[in-house]
């Protein structure tokens, strides 16, 4: 059952492996957040990074910029996530579960506009000119478009961990994992948080989806296969932790791509071993804290 | 006198049901008929996990992919139908213990997030696991059993056993909720810290209550591949932990009725709306959101607290007493009007 | 041979020593005041006796036997019952069926899938018992959810009584309470026969110095003072931590 592989190409899925590994956390930091500060698994998270791959392609099509795309995207989906937040996830506040299964109503919904709308052919669009071919070091070839998805998760990252730590925003969200009732007493408008994390989040998703769709392709289905990595992802590194996130996307990127290339058939269990080794181990995550 | 109503409305039921082939006629809807009981034996599972032991999960389409999947490649492999029913049962509840024991390590989210992934794991063996499960082509079930020589292969033989089946289930309900140990579980759902205190090993409560859910999910999994004869990933996908989920909020969580109702509507709708249109998900993600929104205690209760109201408020209209009178009155009935 | 005895006992919630060696050794039938401030760590301490949270450190034995290690639900079958300072009963259930959940915990029934709890007409008999203990009997069937809040602490008294612990511990049961309602539940502890040894938080000394045989006063989260009660109230620590505030 296990296939050989090669020193040149494990250098070849070690570069896949942190591509995906960037993408991941573009979906799941945003997924993160919104988990440690509201309490809610966002099980629309998949289906926000295929609505927005598939925007992108759309945008693509009519001959936009590649980052404008992107960009776009992104945009689009935090004022989609918004309105939904606003309207319907607010009418439900403290519900957890409610507001869980109106998430789940919301990804099938949707993930069938999309069916509708993208038809159910694979798209796969091309990366920007720049972009394209390989660069070539020490005998070996590099993707090129990879190492710029590696590059922008890593910004991204950067500037989220500059967001939380460093800003009064980045505090008041903190205030908000750590403890929503204080928060709320000492005078955070918990509310309008929400819903920027929630845009926030959904922005990130979008554009997440964008920049894995050359790689990726986007299909129906895209959106449950990519929650469930970003629930491992979180439970792998803890909720509300974007070092966690961090971390827990780069393990998943290597496990994927090598179980992948040296076990093709059970490559989809080899994911969640290691989420099923911390739940038994340290079901707080790697860098969670225990909830009390 | 209610006692009494409450008998003769069972009694019609049961001879309704008993009868259905006869009065329905055409096979297709005997076979509609089957598909509603098969799943109503899921949902009442299920509603042993969210309804009455507060734990709600998103992986049981694995466990009744797990028995679908065991018995068919057994039968495949050229195991009777009894060797391929017992291993599927079996390996079943293995499955729901494992899943117990990981997905038990949280409780609320946690355990829904933790059921959610596993079910995920059982869809990707099914899906890429290609050499054992014939992945995306599925595995046929060429036969259906014939228990005492008597043939399943026709609707309304297939619509009786369902039925037996669904009966039993329903029976199990009806013991558990009325039982010490279905208390237990109950108090472990309000009260889990309290239910300690007194002295319940919460944890194996859970557990069982698991095993319970997993083993009605898996009897109701061979009634599945049995019906379609068929069995393909698509039955372990997040969708059908949805749909199952969905029939037990939309009827309302912790009653006996609920989940049958929710059963009724879901499947109806779903050969009603494929017939026209293709949209399946769609209309399910509408009716999850409409009702979530509109209707959170589910169809079943709401619609008794609407018909309460309602008759207060025309009775109050007749008898011109205080309005604030009914009002009370409803919230009184709002406050216990859902049976337990 | 004391009835409960603590050895030692220390707990750390991060680096915050709530629980910090504390000892104790309560006779049997003894009636014994835990006080100090809010925050003293009174109600840490009784989550560890009954193994709600482990300890970092110590030992807890009951009549002598070791149950530092015993899962806090086997701890009621042992003898020990509680009640909570924050009410934590059922709401949709009536009062009886709150008390029989307690009944029910300690006996083997719980885990019968047959029985009909409704029928189980020596556990209900004992649970109308135990609420005409507290003076509810006439309240049996009422859903708890239309019941007031001090009659509400008398259901979490009764489902302790009604298990017959030899242990009783008793967090602030007088909490919230007006002074008629106080009057009726210290009635009730003072009926409680001598075989079972209570033990009560309370962080307003007032309203239960009297009652106590000796007192215990925690202050954050150690033992400060232990004496009978003209001990402890004499003494200057006392007036420091507590009554001098």
């Amino acid at each position: 059952m296990m296939q050989q592989i090669t020193s040149a190409q494990v250098v070849i899925l070690a570069i896949n492996s942190f591509a995906l590994g960037g993408l991941l956390f573009l979906l799941s930091a945003g997924f993160s957040l919104i988990f440690g500060l509201m309490r809610i698994p966002n099980l629309m998270h998949g289906a926000f990074f295929m609505l927005g791959a598939y925007f992108g392609v759309s945008f693509l099509e009519w001959g936009m910029n590649f980052w404008l795309a992107a960009l776009l995207s992104g945009l689009a989906m935090a004022a989609i996530g918004g309105l939904i937040e606003r309207v319907l996830l607010r009418r439900l506040e403290g519900q957890v579960l409610p507001q869980v299964l109106l998430t789940l109503g919301f990804a099938f919904i949707i993930a069938d506009i999309c069916l509708m709308i993208w038809t159910g052919d694979p798209w796969q669009p091309t990366p920007p000119p720049e972009l394209r071919g390989a660069v070539q070091a020490m005998g070996m070839f590099f993707p090129l478009y990879r190492l710029m998805v590696l590059a922008v998760a890593v910004a991204v990252a950067i500037a989220l961990w500059i967001l939380v730590d460093w800003t009064r925003l980045g505090a008041m969200i903190r205030a908000g994992v750590d403890d929503p009732p204080i928060a709320r007493v000492v005078g955070i408008k918990v509310s309008q948080l929400f819903t920027l994390v929630f845009c926030l989040g959904a922005a990130l998703a979008a554009f997440a989806g964008v920049m894995g769709a050359p790689f990726l392709s986007v299909y129906p289905g895209l959106d449950f296969e990519m929650l469930p990595l970003a629930l491992i992802v979180v439970i792998l590194g803890g909720t509300g932790s974007l070092l966690g996130a961090l971390v827990g996307s780069f393990i998943l990127g290597f496990l994927y791509n090598f179980g992948q290339a040296m076990f093709p058939d059970l490559a989809y269990v080899i994911l969640f071993l290691p989420m099923l080794l911390i739940l038994v181990l340290r079901p707080q995550g790697l860098f969670g804290r225990v909830m009390t | 006198m209610i006692a009494r109503a409450r008998y003769a409305a069972i009694a019609t039921a049961l001879l309704l049901l008993v009868t259905l082939p006869w009065w329905v006629g055409n096979t297709y809807y005997v076979n509609i008929a089957s598909q509603i009981l098969l799943f109503a034996v899921f949902a009442l599972a299920l509603n042993i996990l969210v309804g009455y032991g507060g734990l709600v999960s998103l992986g049981h389409a694995g466990l009744f992919a797990v028995a679908g999947y065991t018995a068919a490649l057994m039968l495949q492999a050229g195991y009777g139908h009894f060797a391929a029913n017992s291993a599927a049962i079996v390996v079943t509840l293995a499955a729901s213990a494992i899943f117990a024991v990981l997905a038990l390590r949280s409780i609320g989210i946690g355990f829904l997030m933790i059921t959610l992934a596993l079910g995920q794991i059982i869809w990707g063996v099914a899906y890429r696991w290609a050499s054992l499960t014939g992945g995306d082509n599925g595995i046929n079930v060429t036969t259906r059993p014939a228990p005492f020589g008597i043939s399943l292969a026709a609707a309304p033989s297939f619509y009786f056993t369902s039925l037996i089946v669904f009966l039993l289930a329903l029976a199990t309900m009806v013991l558990l909720v009325r039982s010490p140990f279905g208390a237990s579980l109950r108090g472990t759902r309000d009260q889990a810290r309290r239910m300690n205190a007194l002295g319940y090993n919460v944890w194996l409560i859970r557990f069982l209550a698991i095993v319970l859910s997993g083993f009605w999910t898996g009897v109701s999994g061979l009634l599945f591949i049995y019906y379609n004869q068929f069995i393909s990933p698509q039955v372990s996908a997040l969708t059908t932990s949805a749909e199952v989920l969905l029939m037990v909020i939309s009827g309302g969580t912790a009653t006996l009725l609920g989940p049958i109702v929710g059963a009724v509507i879901v499947v109806v709708m779903k050969n009603v709306v494929s017939a026209y249109i293709e949209r399946w998900n769609l209309v399910l993600g509408v009716i999850f959101v409409v009702i979530i929104t509109f209707m959170p205690e589910g169809l079943v209760p709401g619609t008794v607290r609407l018909c309460r109201w309602g008759w207060l408020v025309i009775r109050t209209r007749l008898n011109r007493t205080p309005a604030r009178t009914a009002r009370d009155q409803a919230q009184e009935t709002h406050g216990s009007g859902a049976p337990s | 041979m004391s009835a409960l005895a603590v050895n030692q006992l220390s707990k750390a919630f991060g680096g915050l020593r709530v629980t910090a060696d504390v000892n104790l050794a309560i006779e049997p039938g003894e009636r014994r005041l835990i006080i100090g401030p809010n925050g003293a760590g009174k109600t840490t301490l009784f989550n560890l006796i009954t193994g709600e949270i482990a300890p970092d450190s110590g030992s807890i034995a009951l009549f002598d036997r070791d149950i530092t290690r015993v899962a806090s639900h086997r701890r009621p079958h042992l003898g020990m019952a509680r009640t909570y300072q924050i009410i934590t009963l059922f709401d949709q259930d009536t009062i009886l069926r709150n008390v029989t959940l307690a009944l029910l915990g300690l006996s083997s029934k719980r885990w019968s899938l047959l029985a009909d709890l409704d029928r189980q007409r020596e556990l209900t008999e004992r649970a109308h018992a135990a609420l005409g203990r507290v003076g509810l009997a006439h309240l049996a069937d009422r859903p708890l959810a239309q019941t007031s809040y001090g009659e509400r602490r008398r259901v979490e008294i009764a489902m302790a009584l009604a298990q017959n612990p030899r242990v009783l511990l008793l967090d602030e049961p007088f909490a919230g309470l007006s002074i008629d309602e106080r009057r009726d539940v210290r009635a009730l502890l003072n009926a409680i026969p001598r075989e079972v040894t209570v033990v009560m938080i309370e962080h307003n000394m007032d309203v239960a110095l009297d009652w106590a045989e000796r007192i215990t006063l925690l202050h954050f989260g150690e033992v400060i003072v232990e004496g009978t009660r003209a001990e402890v109230v004499a003494d200057p620590r006392t007036r420091e931590v507590y009554l001098g505030r």
